[in-house]
């Protein structure tokens, strides 16, 4: 029985860990399904995360928080769609760019306007996202197994939780079922053709980043109202990197973006609670469950266990006529 | 025909770039309240001012030459190293066995061994991306990312359950012994009545860099190797054509990326805290990244572009020392940097073609 109680906790804590990873994997699954590259997931969602924790701090309002940390991500979004569709620059540099402006501006704008070395103050009340009751979750939370998985783990996250879980069909819909999904797949394989089908590249690209901006910057507000109580310095930990890792190891796909998501969630959530590992002798230091993600990853991307391949055009800058 | 002189390709363009990049700093310490003229005053005379400025300045020079060119060889192959910043943590632990657990009976025999250890470990980190690249295909930028993230793992656990001295709670090694101490600025320029860089981490590695520097110069353009690294970046197609092979080419200038990332660690780890902690290398792989762009891949201008990064780290240093800007306000600049050099390379590269185009035509 105790190992059951541990096991929701662990899952629960599973849950709340892969939503910001899901909500960045997916935003990075729109980008680079129409082609533009970006690793620059990391920066949008710790620009938003601080936005949205220093807007809710001073007007006490989560859900303008939430606005100011998707608008701040979209700044972000239109210069990398600037550099690497209007300017053909290099995605990659520009991604790079990003990550390192929101690390800087973040501190530099918290501690002008907080003066508390580098973070916003501590959230509380309206200012944060409150966990969502279900209905009768107290009730039945007595019963055994569905009761705890019930209320426990199902029940009691934040609203953005359940919103990251709801994007996946979201998203898998609109991605297989409408035209715009099947323009944006086709601008990632072959913008020629799009092209020539007299639809427009550069706008279907500027949208697929404008939708990236707006994941993370969902991502960013999970984090710092949410998850925690505020924005401190560098709080995104390499997670804009590890979405990216779950999104190749999804191959692209949303319904295995989610698996992925929650797979690396559940080794976070590991980590943090278990520290070292004892297997019956054999210990597992804790650095092994932090490395694994990207262990996996690479794995994957050697393609001994069956291969990613992105989509084709990705990276390359369009040219009408050459 | 080109475009443009050639002049206005390695010179305006790279300046224009900083300038844009200079005014929207400029722009950024104002907006957060501060004096950008006062800022730029501090950062000279904390950074240049002094000959103990000049000591830190150069020390943080020396790292991003060593990044800077690991950067610069791999992008003339038309590769992306992001891992500089792994290479180069695994480059540390290199020095640090090396230097820890080898008996050494003078600093520059250790210095040689250290620094090919350094390199070992640092081309060692960088081959697995690189076979991975020529061999599978997998995409250089994501894979050497990811081993950014397992160097810091790997390293915390060397650190934290391997090298720590027992009873010590610090995650770092023990100290080097005294005879692999390396020579600082200080004890090198210093007369007895006269006492230079004092106290200043410059070290004998800033000669080592700048020898780096002219190596990687031959290399590029004075070898056949080199010929073959620009060739097979300049076209893979026209490369194939000419009997160079790709998967070969790939392994060895990354190999040799790794190498010079992992160098850096004689002046860090060696030269100034002699011994390693974690994060020593403070983000210099990514600099690195930054000083290429901006050197255009030349290592002259990897040199220069590394003392300018140099001293806007020391510079931050000082604003942050004497004023209320944070550090990150280098971070800033940096990304902008990269954004402006790299990134929106061709806003300032298409209205400079037109013109010089509509200037050609007016000349006929």
């Amino acid at each position: 029985m105790e190992f059951f109680v541990t096991l929701i906790q662990v899952l629960d804590s599973t849950i709340r860990l892969a939503t910001p990873l899901l909500l960045a994997c997916l935003a990075g699954l729109y980008s680079e399904r129409a082609g533009i590259f970006d690793i620059g997931l990391e920066g949008k969602m710790l620009i938003s995360a601080f936005f949205s924790a220093a807007v809710a701090a001073v007007t006490g309002s989560v859900w303008l928080g939430l606005l100011a940390g998707i608008g701040a991500s979209l700044v972000l979004s239109a210069l990398h769609g600037v550099a690497s569709i209007t300017f053909r620059g290099n995605q990659l540099i520009s991604g790079v760019a990003i990550n390192f402006l929101a690390s800087g501006l973040t501190v530099l704008i918290a501690q002008s306007w907080f003066q508390q070395g580098g973070r916003t103050p501590s959230l509380f009340g309206g200012g944060r996202f409150e966990p969502i009751e279900f209905p009768f979750a107290e009730a039945i939370s007595g019963v055994p197994i569905i009761g705890p998985i019930y209320s426990e783990l199902l029940s009691g996250h934040s609203i953005l939780v359940y919103i990251a879980f709801l994007m996946v069909p979201l998203t898998w819909w609109i991605l297989y079922r409408t035209r715009f999904g099947l323009r944006l797949r086709a601008v990632g394989e072959n913008p020629a053709a799009v092209d020539t089908a007299g639809v427009s590249v550069v706008g279907l690209r500027f949208a697929a980043v404008a939708i990236c901006g707006v994941l993370c910057g969902i991502a960013g507000a999970y984090l710092a109202t949410a998850l925690q109580a505020g924005f401190v310095k560098e709080m995104t930990a390499g997670r804009g990197f590890i979405a990216l890792a779950a999104l190749i190891f999804a191959k692209w796909r949303p319904w295995h973006a989610m698996w992925a998501c929650l797979l690396f969630g559940l080794l976070q959530a590991v980590a943090l609670r278990f520290q070292n590992i004892d297997l019956g002798g054999v210990v597992i230091p804790v650095q092994v469950m932090d490395a694994l993600p990207y262990i996996l990853t690479v794995v994957i991307l050697a393609g001994f266990v069956g291969k990613a391949i992105p989509p084709r055009a990705g990276g390359e800058p369009y040219v009408k006529e050459r | 025909m080109d475009k443009m002189p050639k002049w206005a390709d390695v010179v305006l363009i790279p300046l224009i770039s900083l300038i844009l990049a200079a005014i929207l700093s400029a722009l950024v310490i104002l907006a957060i309240g501060e004096n950008p003229v006062e800022a730029v005053n501090l950062m000279v005379t904390g950074a240049l001012g002094s000959t103990y400025g000049w000591g830190y300045t150069l020390y943080y020079a020396t790292n991003f030459m060593f990044t800077g060119l690991a950067v610069a060889v791999a992008f003339h192959a038309r590769l992306f190293n992001i891992g500089g910043e792994g290479q180069a943590m695994l480059g540390g632990l290199g020095v640090a066995m090396v230097c820890l657990y080898i008996d050494w009976p003078h600093w520059s025999i250790a210095l040689l061994a250290a620094g090919l250890g350094a390199a070992l470990f640092g081309a060692a980190w960088a081959a697995i991306p690189a076979y991975l690249q020529a061999k599978r295909g997998s995409h250089i930028v994501i894979t050497t990312i990811m081993f950014n993230f397992i160097a810091a793992a790997f390293l915390n656990y060397m650190l934290v359950n391997v090298m720590r001295p027992q009873g010590s709670q610090d995650p770092a090694t023990a100290r080097f012994p005294e005879t692999v101490h390396l020579p600082t600025f200080q004890s090198m320029f210093s007369t007895a009545e006269n006492v230079m860089f004092r106290g200043a981490p410059a070290n004998i590695s800033f000669f080592v860099a700048l020898l780096a520097c002219v190596v990687v110069w031959a290399l590029i353009w004075r070898t056949r190797l080199g010929y073959e690294i620009r060739a097979y970046g300049h076209s893979e197609t026209g490369a194939v054509y000419a009997g160079i092979s790709p998967v070969r080419i790939t392994i060895i200038a990354m190999l040799i990326s790794g190498a010079l990332a992992g160098l850096m660690a004689i002046n860090n780890v060696m030269g100034e805290a002699e011994r390693l902690v974690l994060n020593s290398t403070e983000g210099a792989g990514f600099i690195g990244i930054a000083v290429a762009l901006m050197g255009r891949s030349h290592p002259f201008g990897v040199f220069l572009a590394a003392i300018l990064f140099g001293f806007l780290y020391q510079g931050g240093a000082e604003l942050a020392l004497w004023t209320s800007i944070p550090r990150e306000l280098i971070v800033v600049i940096q990304a902008l940097v990269i954004l402006f050099t790299g990134a929106l390379d061709n806003m300032v590269r298409m209205p400079l073609e037109k013109l010089f185009l509509g200037m050609r035509k007016g000349a006929e």
